[in-house]
């Protein structure tokens, strides 16, 4: 069971659950978490969301949950669940999708997908690997793009698919092979996440690019995962 | 289990006994969840082998697999991250057809499934015989989509579907159990759906 102790609005569509694990366990970047919500029926529904926050010694870790309309566990985490509330869960688990700052990674992310590699980026951030890590995300629009204040940097890059600052020099566009070039580290671990349909794409362009097969891993989200 | 405060759930009239514990219908959804990126394999150089602990270790390219006698599997499967999907129709070769041909020696207990990409899953012996495994090709009538393994999959529907790996490229039979990818990443070495055999320690 894990007790939440703060909730935070990333975008319209996103919060962050900060919890309090009754028996805490220091995760890796990239790892997730099971929920499991029963009703009084003995009905129960279980989701896998990625642990957001880097490890650290808290003893606390932070979710971030995409509310979909047609999402079981999604709207309760969203239009019920409040501060004080307890819920169970399961884990930290994984361990192929998972970065330990010390090697050098290009995260790719698409919409909810910035989360897991969210935990990488602030990993490096804190421990003073920045230089390890480049990152490029995509969101719709900067209304879409969790954690926007926090993810700039000289680490990221931020492409956005349908509407776009004004001020931004880069065209609106899905991604491309020009949105990666730059940031293929040598030798990096690439790291995609996202929707199924993006996930495919943005590995497509990494082999493209002459990235081996075997250094790309991939996380699916997607509805019903 | 605990009751969460406020939880309802789906509005459910009955739920389907062809469900196991914690699952739910996906109806016309077919989530695809592969850790690697998707690859592109010509049934041209295609190529199945058993190997490891038998007699007669052999190798079948497509047209080969093709000849020998076809079975089909209609039933249900299920993943482990929580959604099922009921009434299914699988087209392909029996695993017992092709051990057959490949005589398991008696020391053989388990065998690792592995994939042209590199993905592997464990497996006791006994969990792809006697009618509970395929090599599958054809899905609902169709050829097997590319995101869902295609050319040819693995197919063992009665435990979590991460056991039925995608693309498959052979079974090595061995005299011992050793963990595959997602067992060495913290899921069940059996997982069977209903025990919810979902995690290492469940």
């Amino acid at each position: 069971m894990a007790t939440v102790i703060d909730i935070r609005t990333e975008t319209p569509h996103a919060k962050t659950y900060r919890l309090r694990p009754e028996r805490p366990a220091r995760h890796r970047a990239g790892q997730h978490y099971v929920v499991r919500l029963t009703a009084e029926d003995g009905y129960s529904a279980s989701r896998s969301y990625s642990v957001a926050s880097p490890p650290d010694d808290s003893g606390e870790f932070e979710l971030t949950v995409e509310r979909l309309d047609d999402g079981e566990v999604s709207t309760f985490l969203h239009d019920e669940l409040v501060v004080g509330d307890e819920i169970e869960v399961r884990g930290p688990i994984g361990g192929f999708f998972v970065w330990d700052a010390d090697a050098p990674a290009l995260l790719i992310g698409g919409g909810s997908g910035i989360v897991p590699l969210m935990a990488m980026l602030r990993l490096a951030r804190n421990t003073g690997k920045s230089d390890l890590v480049r990152l490029v995300v995509s969101a719709r629009s900067p209304d879409d793009l969790y954690y926007a204040d926090e993810v700039v940097g000289p680490e990221t890059t931020i492409v956005f698919t349908r509407t776009a600052p004004p001020d931004s020099v880069r065209a609106v566009g899905r991604l491309q092979a020009d949105d990666l070039k730059h940031a293929l580290l040598p030798d990096a671990t690439v790291y995609i996440c996202g929707s199924d349909a993006f996930a495919n794409a943005a590995g497509d362009l990494c082999v493209q690019l002459g990235v081996p097969t075997e250094r790309i891993r991939v996380e699916r989200f997607g509805p019903s995962a | 289990m605990p009751i969460t405060r406020g939880f309802r759930g789906r509005g459910r009239a009955e739920r389907d006994p062809r469900l196991p514990p914690g699952q739910y219908d996906a109806h016309d959804d077919w989530p695809v969840l592969n850790a690697e990126v998707t690859p592109r394999l010509d049934t041209a150089t295609w190529t199945f082998e058993i190997e490891g602990l038998v007699s007669n270790p052999t190798t079948w390219t497509w047209d080969e697999m093709h000849a020998l006698p076809p079975s089909t599997y209609e039933g249900d499967i299920h993943c482990v991250t929580t959604w099922s999907k009921l009434g299914m129709r699988f087209d392909g070769v029996s695993v017992d057809t092709l051990l057959e041909i490949a005589q398991p020696l008696p020391t053989a207990t388990h065998v690792m499934a592995f994939s042209h990409t590199g993905y592997t899953t464990n497996l006791p012996l006994a969990d792809v015989t006697d009618g509970k495994a395929w090599v599958a090709w054809e899905v609902d009538g169709q050829p097997l989509p590319r995101d869902h393994g295609g050319p040819a999959r693995l197919l063992v529907p009665h435990l979590y579907f991460w056991k039925s790996a995608k693309w498959v490229a052979g079974l090595r039979l061995l005299d011992h159990n050793e963990p595959g990818f997602w067992e060495q990443n913290g899921y069940h070495d059996r997982g069977d759906p209903w025990l919810e055999q979902r995690y290492q320690g469940d």
